[in-house]
């Protein structure tokens, strides 16, 4: 059939309102298949490969290189060639004729979806519900100095097929700022909190780095909670840690120290914009920040060590288990992903560093997804 | 996080630590005669509404309503300052800063160097600056370059409502005296403000925008502007970096040079007048430290050397804009082409 498909300025993460496209991976006429790079596509925020969501020929590159475009603005054509110049034509001037851009803060912003606050016997918990369904949903749980943002990428992939929850741990992004102990119990009984808060019997987790200790101390202590069980670059695998990340989030107030600090997260330093260096400085300005991170970080990881091992809580689990790990990861070593048991699937990224949910969004989603049609 | 506007920020930030610090104390004209109170007292909240609720909430005790005597009430500030308190003191307009530039300039900023280090001075002055606003020129200049002078003086001038409300908590929480600079023209402004309380350190400049062809350092309400001429100009193919140094004193020359290195070019906006101000000191030291970088002379966008004009269209001609910013980056471009041709 000789659909002509558009492919629009992607959202990536709630607050991004335009962004540029880089370069192009695909040349005129050539083809493309869902799921391959199409673009680079450059926020304010961070740099990311764009992946087609639909397939077909490569008609006609919309937008120049370098040209920023607001969200949903028409950047490329697909189509099959028999189709002829005049209908692509035709179908860009409509395109474009019914265009409007959405206003920063205006009516558009109205339906998308906004984090909001969870009261839990461990205070307030900060989360971003997206997707919908019936079926069990999936729970995102960030790391040490993360928050709910470090899913942009991941959770709309994820929220096309179900309910998707991303939250922000105690002492994290707007969640409350006291964490108790610190300790990796303590914030797994926030996540805990939040499922009964929001009346979730069990759902798939997903943790990543911390996240992953936190998501695995969740489901050894509460089986019947747990579907499945996605750890990315999790801790609580091993022993070591790259302390300069811990010590240098804690330390860094200032630009300048904290651009190499986050840098250190991703395969590809350059990756790195001005403006999340900015959300993570904004983060940490805030009162009561620095103690609670000091208490994490002083329960987590004492000596600049991991604290605690879950591999054998690992080996008790009955849910279906997986680990993803960037090859390229500085801050937790893709070692601990050997020998682990024969039932939890391994899959190593190469040229990923230890924020694949970022770096390879749509091959987490992928493997997220298949690890769910085995539950 | 919420929507909050330019007036809201400062009066939240007001509010938030005068919650947390019961030394922290508040005086000026008509900052009382506030909302929140019965009768009179429920009068202003300050000339433009930003001290509004504090004297409800703190009462008369710590939230004063002074003579119109500049010259006593930031004296007194001064000196409640080095007995322990941490007052605010609200000068309305910077313009008046000639009837009590003693009790700052000799004074509260002299404390700490001539007792030896041994008294501090947590003093922050809260004033309003900048035309646009048909106020003339005794209530529309941009002053910050005079206290940028006096050592001892730290100076804050915040360029968004998220700026204000960490730099108003850090110059609350500073224990040296901090004038803090209002452009009246914002007060409406509104952006993204955390509720919680939060600091944004001094001496450390922002980037608003990344660039590579020019380096645009703005300051206050000239942010915006330049942010605005930023996105134009991109448009056109140049890319530039938009640099808000927050405070002028300390002041993060080493952000502006590194900006230069990478761009080679560079165009400085002041909303004070052109002699003797912010520009003149970045471009002199600019010229210093990293004349070998410069592709180009550094341009200034500034008002003309007059007083602010009270007729509304010579006002609307004497300011900076975001064109007369396009323009001045456009010279710099077109300097280097000549320079290669």
């Amino acid at each position: 059939m000789a659909e002509i498909q558009p492919v629009v300025m992607p959202k990536f993460g709630l607050s991004m309102t335009e962004g540029a496209v880089l370069d192009w991976h695909k040349a005129e006429g050539e083809t493309v298949a869902p799921g391959e790079e199409l673009m680079d596509v450059e926020t304010t925020k961070i740099t990311n490969a764009y992946e087609s969501p639909v397939g077909g020929t490569l008609r006609r590159q919309v937008a120049r290189e370098g040209e920023t475009l607001p969200v949903g603005a028409l950047v490329a054509v697909l189509a099959d060639p028999s189709v002829p110049e005049s209908e692509i034509d035709a179908f860009i001037t409509d395109f474009q004729a019914n265009f409007v851009p959405p206003e920063a803060g205006g009516e558009g912003e109205e339906d998308a979806p906004r984090a909001q606050k969870a009261e839990t016997p461990q205070g307030a918990i900060n989360y971003l519900e997206a997707g919908g369904g019936s079926g069990p949903p999936v729970v995102l749980v960030h790391g040490f100095g993360g928050d709910l943002n470090n899913w942009m990428f991941l959770q709309p992939l994820l929220a096309e097929n179900r309910r998707t929850i991303a939250l922000d741990l105690p002492g994290h992004g707007a969640s409350a700022k006291q964490t108790g102990s610190g300790d990796v119990a303590s914030l797994a009984a926030a996540v805990a909190g939040l499922l009964d808060a929001l009346s979730i019997e069990s759902a798939h987790l997903v943790g990543h780095s911390l996240g992953g200790a936190v998501t695995l101390h969740l489901a050894s202590t509460a089986p019947q909670r747990v579907e499945t069980l996605t750890l990315i670059a999790p801790a609580g695998l091993g022993s070591e840690v790259d302390a300069d990340y811990i010590d240098g989030f804690l330390k860094a107030s200032r630009r300048k120290e904290m651009k190499p600090v986050l840098q250190r997260l991703f395969a590809d330093p350059s990756l790195i914009r001005r403006e999340m260096v900015e959300e993570v400085l904004k983060f940490k300005r805030l009162d009561g920040v620095d103690e609670a991170l000091t208490a994490i970080a002083e329960a987590c990881f004492p000596q600049g060590r991991q604290g605690l091992s879950y591999r054998e809580a690992l080996a008790g689990l009955s849910c279906p288990v997986q680990v993803i790990w960037g090859e390229a990861d500085i801050i937790v070593p893709v070692s601990h992903a050997e020998g682990l048991p024969e039932a939890v699937t391994v899959t190593r990224l190469p040229g990923t560093g230890h924020m694949a949910q970022m770096e390879k969004a749509s091959e987490v989603a992928r493997l997220i997804e298949g690890l769910m049609g085995r539950a | 996080m919420s929507k909050k506007s330019f007036r809201q920020a400062i009066n939240e930030a007001m509010h938030q630590e005068m919650e947390r610090d019961p030394n922290v104390i508040l005086m000026g004209e008509d900052v009382a005669g506030g909302m929140g109170a019965p009768g009179e007292e429920d009068a202003w909240g300050g000339v433009l509404g930003v001290t509004k609720g504090l004297v409800g909430t703190y009462g008369r005790e710590r939230v004063l309503d002074t003579p119109i005597t500049e010259s006593a009430f930031v004296g007194a500030a001064a000196g409640s300052a080095i007995t322990g308190l941490r007052p605010i003191v609200e000068l309305m307009f910077v313009d008046f800063m000639g009837v009590c530039f003693d009790q700052i300039f000799n004074q509260a900023a002299k404390f700490r160097y001539m007792f030896g280090g041994k008294a501090k001075t947590p003093l922050v002055v809260r004033t309003m600056y900048g035309a646009g606003f048909r106020a003339a020129s005794q209530h529309s200049q941009s002053l910050y370059p005079v206290f940028t002078h006096i050592p001892g003086l730290k100076v804050a001038i915040p360029s968004s409502p998220y700026e204000a409300k960490g730099l108003l908590i850090s110059a609350i929480r500073d224990d040296d005296p901090v004038i803090f600079f209002e452009n009246k023209m914002m007060y409406d402004d509104e952006g993204e403000v955390p509720d919680e309380a939060y600091t944004i350190p001094f001496g450390e400049a922002n980037l608003t925008r990344e660039g590579k062809d020019v380096t645009i350092v703005a300051f206050g309400r000239m942010v915006n502007l330049a942010n605005q001429a930023a996105d134009a100009l991109a448009k056109e193919g140049i890319s530039c970096t938009v640099v808000d140094p927050r405070t002028t004193s300390p002041l993060d020359l080493d952000t502006i040079l590194e900006c230069v290195e990478d761009t080679g070019r560079l165009v400085v906006v002041d909303e004070a007048s052109p002699r003797c101000n912010m520009a003149t000191d970045i471009a002199a030291q600019v010229a210093q430290d990293a004349f070998a970088h410069l592709k180009a002379p550094v341009r200034m966008v500034a008002p003309p050397h007059t007083p602010v004009p009270f007729s509304p269209s010579l006002e609307d001609a004497y300011l900076p804009t975001a064109a007369k910013i396009q323009e001045a980056v456009r010279m710099t471009m077109n300097a280097a082409q000549r320079e290669v041709a």
